[in-house]
């Protein structure tokens, strides 16, 4: 028998005590018990740089820009220019793009990056002084993450770059409308300030004395050489390359195209030439690719604006002949494997000059003669640490076998950071293992909120083919923060307090701060706790006696 | 509630870290009063366990825990009173199957005899002790517009004693009294009764329907009928694993499925006439919400009842159009999206 | 104060003495004229705070009792025939939850025949319902009963059930003392619960109890009832002591000392036994009476005691356990288990038929006489239920017994 009532006068059996079915432990049913776990979200799993993108939402999502902007900043000192440039492979992984769109995670990020510019938020050294010196060379987007990361990590840098300007890439190879040159100084600065030495239109010559002055080399000296084409071409046959054209610009020259341009190549390099050409004064810019637009390199956004600012594209076409003021080209059909073949019949079109985009190969002058560094198709080849075959040299960016990307080339350079570091450290550089991926399957998406994506606002198009003004406007506070919001936070926990609610037993306890426990007591394992959950961090696992 | 801006999860989903305080669920607060505490003996993933502290923890708050349960006999007070434990937290009588509502009504009466009017009074059972054997004291209990309110978590049928058939046991079910046996296999159609509908035909203060899948809208309910006098009836979907023959985890899918395919029409009447609905969301036909549940197997067998499932549709066809779930026109009463 | 009113009058005006602050009750002959008169009273605002409730039906009447008592308020209602049977879930509720709910039983027949006259059968039915049953005499001690039901049932925290003959007390109109307020406040203090719905101290009352506790429930609420023997007239005592006048207790004999024959009964036949013995006494009969005005619980000491020198005992009851005879007769002989004694059952009044002194002349001269059957039933129409016999014997579809028999008393008739 029990013991009595507290009330002591009340009716027994009849009558009984408030709660006192606590003394019935149901978690003795159980068969499963669920466990709270984490997910990688796809949109971390898919960022080049290694950005906790989830993360840094979930800070935005409660208007905590400044935190969200330092998440960021612990992996991608580039958000602002991130934010315009990125090929946005997170949106493209993104579980919401099932549900109705993915989640403007490159608009609220470019808003974040430009907060930090509008408040002049800052990022400090706090680690101890190494007494390590790291040369990089090339300051480029992976670079200049590398130097920073090694700077963050309390090691003097020395960036060289052989051009007036660091930026790389981000400078002279991308416009100025896409990317705005005052956003990228900004972001630079912020390097500089941490204590980064530059030294520009400076050369490296003799890598090996480098080696030897400096305790670790880092080399991103990217792309930057046009791949030429054998095209036959008459005497005056006007050929440029698009990088030197795009880079020309930059530095305030007029390149000589013309009023009706060629360009030959369907990657986004195609697509910026086209562009800058229109902006340059031409009347006519054609794009030729020897296969269809759904085959194209070049990103999807970037032909659709192209298109818009009234570039023409010539699809299934080469150029089989160049002289002045005209080209041949050949139409070209796909056979079934999808390769382009030529069909013998040909066309003539106006062209004052053909602009070559096809594609970029590095200059590795300064390594060949490292007999301990391997160059395999014009590229360097390193080990999982990013490290070449000679110690202490590490490589990155464009100049290693990857996709060329600046969100790439930036990861590489924290990657290459953190390994130059473990190397300096006699250690090596140890990352925990990776959650299983967030997939959709494993969201209850029926909690989210309906929302359809935010459009940024283009600039006019009369402005955008004749100027060199940014085309894609950003957020604003109210629109970022709605962006933000509409993230699923995916495999990770977003304190939405189901678990806790749709427990018929109460045993879930809720502990304050996103955090809960199980209350293996009262836990009869039904399972709403999990089917429940928006995020999907919740596993049911069989128990075990 | 005034309609706010983009939340997330918004309003769907129990708590939200970025809504200000007073917009929380009753449910998300980590010092909620657990009316129904762990240790009852309902089975997994139990809708009505989950339903009855949904709505008496409303109530708690509505009231400041100034309320008294009366407890009709049937599941809910099997799992939760059996000697020599009580899970509730909340002063709680049970007495007879049929006589809820009555009791409710001598607890009220006692407690304005006392002046202690502030003390407010919820009865509550199943669908059995309230449609069937208990109507008479519910149709009393709401003709005199005693001061009640009145719960019934309706789970189709007498789960208790092992699945029989109620009065508000669906068309075409099966139980252990309508097998899925024969021509016409599962519940006739043409029986049954709509109770929200027999208390608004009282024209009581308040009437309004919920379930656990949106647990917003039950304690908004649950709530709202606490600003009334007089009877009140909450009319509660609670998916039973055991006599749905569904999974434990299913239990508040299932009864969202029973609302966005119109099944289940959620809405709130006062004085007899509606005065919001909640809306459907996502539209579904009603053999996504059949097909899951073991009660309507015999419909999808190797020759699926196209036939029956038709009428089941007709059904949900006739709820949209009677209370507008897709009307924009109709009114929702406000919550946060 | 002395009134000369209506026995349901003052039965109602006893009640309201005792302040009862949720009153509920659904029409049925013979209780109605006293639920009238306290809604009358609540309604007028005399008795205050009270609330009166028009209930759909005897079980919820019952339920609406369970629940107001339940939540620490005084409870009161009254019934009769079929209603306490549709209440006769909720009565074994309200007692089992150990609720004081104090009701009158307006003694009537149940159907079929549909009848509304008075015997028994209606209460004796419920006699395990764990209810106490107090049975009036007169409707000075129906009046009297109600003040002490209230503090034996909120004493004990049991509910008790006064029985009062239909019709024939509660619409006699006769002269009663009425007692004062200030009395009936000194005598019966206000309710406090044993247990009460407070959201203050929430407890759950009706759990539900399994083999392994059970027995020990029932056992402690027969335990109760036990003590009630001691309290009932201990209560009749203080009763006594502040009204001045004899009502209540558990049994009342009248001549019985040194009778050889003594009669038992309870209810208002006893006034007309009484008169019978009285004039059996003149004549040399060695004849008494012993009333029982507690049934439950039954009083078999005192049963004991007042019988146990008797030579024979003539149960007189007005109801009938179809199949064996009597009920109080059963219980009688329980009390007297292992005296040797002739015992008579004899079955009167039912369905309202008066039992008159003529009759009741004759059936105690048949069993001072030890003449009487073992079970009697008074004044039956032996050729009546003969021909009836007969009939059922011969035909299959012989119709409906009670038809059949008015057509042959209206073949006598006419």
């Amino acid at each position: 028998m029990p013991e009595a009532s507290k009330h002591g006068t009340l009716p027994f059996a009849i009558t009984l005590d408030p709660g006192s079915s606590l003394a019935n432990k149901t978690g003795s049913w159980r068969t499963e018990v669920p466990a709270y776990v984490d997910r990688l979200p796809p949109c971390n799993d898919a960022c080049p740089a290694g950005e906790n993108i989830q993360q840094w939402l979930h800070h935005a999502e409660e208007s905590g820009y400044e935190a969200a902007w330092r998440q960021i900043m612990a992996d991608n000192p580039f958000p602002a220019v991130m934010g315009r440039i990125c090929y946005r492979p997170c949106e493209t992984a993104c579980n919401r793009a099932i549900l109705d769109e993915p989640v403007g995670i490159n608009s609220v990020e470019r808003f974040l990056g430009d907060e930090a510019i509008k408040q002049g938020w800052a990022v400090s050294v706090d680690a101890p002084a190494s007494g390590k010196h790291v040369l990089v060379v090339g300051a480029g987007p992976s670079g200049l993450s590398a130097a920073y990361h090694l700077r963050l990590l309390g090691h003097e840098v020395t960036v060289r770059d052989s051009c007036p300007e660091a930026g790389g890439m981000m400078r002279y190879g991308i416009p100025a409308y896409r990317l705005p040159r005052d956003v990228v100084d900004a972001e630079i600065q912020r390097i500089a300030d941490l204590g980064v030495r530059f030294e520009l239109n400076t050369t490296v010559a003799d890598l090996r004395a480098e080696l030897d002055a400096f305790d670790a080399v880092f080399l991103a000296v990217g792309a930057h050489v046009g791949r030429r084409a054998d095209i036959p071409a008459g005497d005056s046959a006007r050929i440029l390359d698009a990088v030197s054209v795009l880079a020309q610009v930059e530095q305030g020259d007029q390149p000589l195209l013309g009023r009706r341009v060629a360009v030959y190549g369907g990657g986004n390099t195609a697509m910026d030439v086209a562009r800058t050409a229109r902006r340059l004064g031409a009347t006519d810019a054609v794009v030729v690719y020897r296969r269809t637009r759904d085959r194209m390199p070049a990103h999807d956004i970037e032909v659709t604006e192209a298109l818009e600012e009234g570039v023409r594209m010539r699809w299934l076409s080469t150029i089989t002949y160049a002289d002045a003021g005209r080209i041949t080209i050949e139409k070209m059909k796909l056979d079934e494997t999808g390769f382009p073949v030529p069909t013998g019949e040909f066309e003539d079109l106006e062209a004052d000059s053909v602009v070559l985009a096809l594609g970029q190969l590095s200059d590795l002058a300064l390594v060949e003669g490292l007999d301990d560094v391997t160059i395999t198709d014009h590229v360097v080849q390193v080990g999982a640490h990013l490290m070449t075959g000679h110690p202490g040299l590490f490589a990155g960016g464009d100049m290693v076998p990857s996709e060329r990307t600046a969100t790439v080339a930036i990861g590489h350079g924290k990657k290459a950071a953190r390994n130059i570091d473990a190397w300096l450290r006699g250690t090596t550089d140890q990352r925990p293992p990776r959650h299983d991926l967030a997939t959709y399957e494993r969201l209850n998406t029926w909690y989210y909120s309906d929302a359809p994506a935010t459009v940024r606002p283009r600039l006019d198009l009369a402005r955008r083919v004749s100027t060199f003004d940014e085309v894609v406007g950003g957020l604003d506070a109210s629109t970022a923060l709605f962006e933000a919001r509409r993230c699923m936070s995916c495999g990770n926990c977003l304190e939405c307090d189901n678990c806790f609610s749709v427990c018929p037993d109460n045993a879930i306890i809720k502990l304050g701060g996103g955090k809960y426990e199980i209350d293996l007591d009262f836990c009869k394992g039904c399972g709403l706790c999990a089917a429940e959950c928006p995020s999907g961090v919740i596993e049911m696992c069989p128990e075990r006696l | 509630m005034e309609r706010v801006r983009f939340y997330q999860i918004g309003s769907y989903a129990a708590g939200n870290r970025l809504l200000d305080g007073e917009l929380q669920t009753v449910q998300s607060d980590t010092h909620r009063t657990n009316s129904l505490n762990s240790g009852h003996r309902a089975c997994q993933g139990c809708g009505e366990a989950l339903g009855a502290r949904y709505a008496l923890d409303a109530v708690m708050r509505a009231t400041g825990n100034q309320m008294v349960a009366v407890n009709a006999t049937g599941c809910l007070e099997v799992f939760s009173t059996p000697y020599p434990e009580t899970a509730w937290q909340v002063p709680w009588l049970h007495s007879l199957f049929g006589n809820a509502p009555a009791v409710a009504t001598g607890v009220a009466a006692a407690l304005k005899a006392k002046g202690r009017t502030d003390v407010r009074v919820v009865g509550q059972g199943g669908d059995g002790g309230t449609v069937d054997i208990g109507l008479a004291c519910l149709s009393g209990m709401f003709e005199r517009n005693d001061d009640v309110l009145y719960i019934c978590y309706d789970n189709g049928g007498y789960m208790n004693t092992g699945v029989q058939r109620s009065g508000a046991t669906p068309h075409g079910a099966a139980t252990t009294t309508t097998p899925a046996v024969g021509p016409q296999p599962g519940n006739d159609f043409g029986k049954g009764k709509n109770l929200p509908a027999i208390a608004m035909a009282h024209r009581i203060p308040y009437v309004a329907t919920a379930t656990v899948a949106d647990l917003r809208d039950l304690e908004y309910k649950a709530t709202r009928a606490m600003k009334f006098h007089g009877a009140r009836y909450l009319h509660v979907l609670v998916p039973c694993p055991l006599g749905w023959r569904t999974a434990s985890n299913e239990t508040v899918k299932i009864a969202r499925l029973a609302t966005e395919t119109g099944i289940f029409p959620v809405f709130e009447a006062e004085d007899g006439e509606v005065v919001a609905v909640s809306k459907i969301r996502r539209r579904l036909p009603v053999a996504d919400y059949l097909q899951p549940q073991g009660r309507f197997a015999h419909l999808f067998g190797a020759t699926p009842r196209e036939d029956v499932i038709a009428k089941i549709q007709a059904e949900a066809d006739r709820n949209v159009r009677v209370f507008g779930l897709t009307d924009p026109e109709v009114p929702v009463h406000g919550v946060v999206s | 104060m002395l009134k000369q009113i209506e026995g349901s009058r003052g039965v109602a005006e006893a009640v309201a003495l005792s302040r009862p602050e949720v009153i509920c009750a659904y029409p049925i002959s013979p209780q109605t004229h006293i639920v009238e008169a306290l809604s009358t009273l609540v309604k007028s605002g005399e008795l205050a705070p009270c609330e009166f409730v028009n209930v759909e039906s005897e079980f919820a009447a019952m339920s609406v009792a369970i629940g107001a008592s339940a939540a620490g308020a005084r409870a009161y209602t009254a019934t009769a025939s079929q209603g306490l049977l549709y209440m006769a879930e909720p009565l074994y509720n309200a007692s089992g939850l150990g609720l004081p709910i104090v009701m009158t039983v307006a003694n009537r027949a149940i159907g079929a025949p549909i009848n509304i006259w008075n015997d028994h059968s209606d209460s004796m039915s419920q006699r395990d319902s764990g209810w106490i049953q107090l049975y009036a005499e007169t409707n000075q001690e129906a009046l009297d009963l109600h003040i002490q039901a209230f503090r034996i049932a909120e004493e004990l925290s049991l509910p008790v059930m006064v029985c009062m003959d239909g019709f024939v007390l509660t619409h006699a109109v006769e002269r009663v003392d009425v007692p004062e307020q200030g009395q009936v406040d000194a005598f019966l203090p206000p309710y406090e619960p044993r247990q009460v719905l407070d959201p203050e101290d929430p407890i759950s009352i009706g759990a539900m109890v399994g083999p392994d506790a059970f027995t020990e429930v029932r056992y402690l609420a027969h335990d109760k009832q036990m003590q009630a023997l001691d309290l009932i007239p201990a209560v009749a005592a203080d009763f006594r002591a502040a009204f001045g006048r004899d009502s209540g207790g558990l049994v009342r004999p009248y001549r019985c000392e040194d009778a050889e024959t003594v009669v038992v009964a309870l209810g208002s036949v006893l006034g007309t036994i009484k008169d019978t013995v009285d004039e059996l006494r003149d004549e040399g009969m060695s004849i008494g009476v012993l009333g029982l005005t507690s049934f439950r619980p039954f009083p078999l000491d005192a049963v004991r005691t007042a019988l146990g020198g008797a030579q024979r005992v003539v149960v007189l009851e007005r109801a009938l356990a179809v199949g064996i005879g009597g009920i109080v007769a059963a219980n009688v002989r329980m009390a007297l288990s292992g005296i040797s004694l002739h015992g008579y059952t004899v079955i009167a009044g039912l369905g309202g038929r008066a039992i008159t002194k003529a009759s009741l002349r004759r059936l105690f001269h048949e069993a001072a006489a030890d003449k009487l059957e073992p079970l009697t039933f008074l004044d039956l129409d032996r050729d009546l239920v003969e021909r009836e016999l007969q009939r059922t014997r011969t035909t299959r579809r012989s119709g409906p017994a009670a038809e059949n028999l008015l057509r042959d008393l209206g073949t006598r008739v006419g």
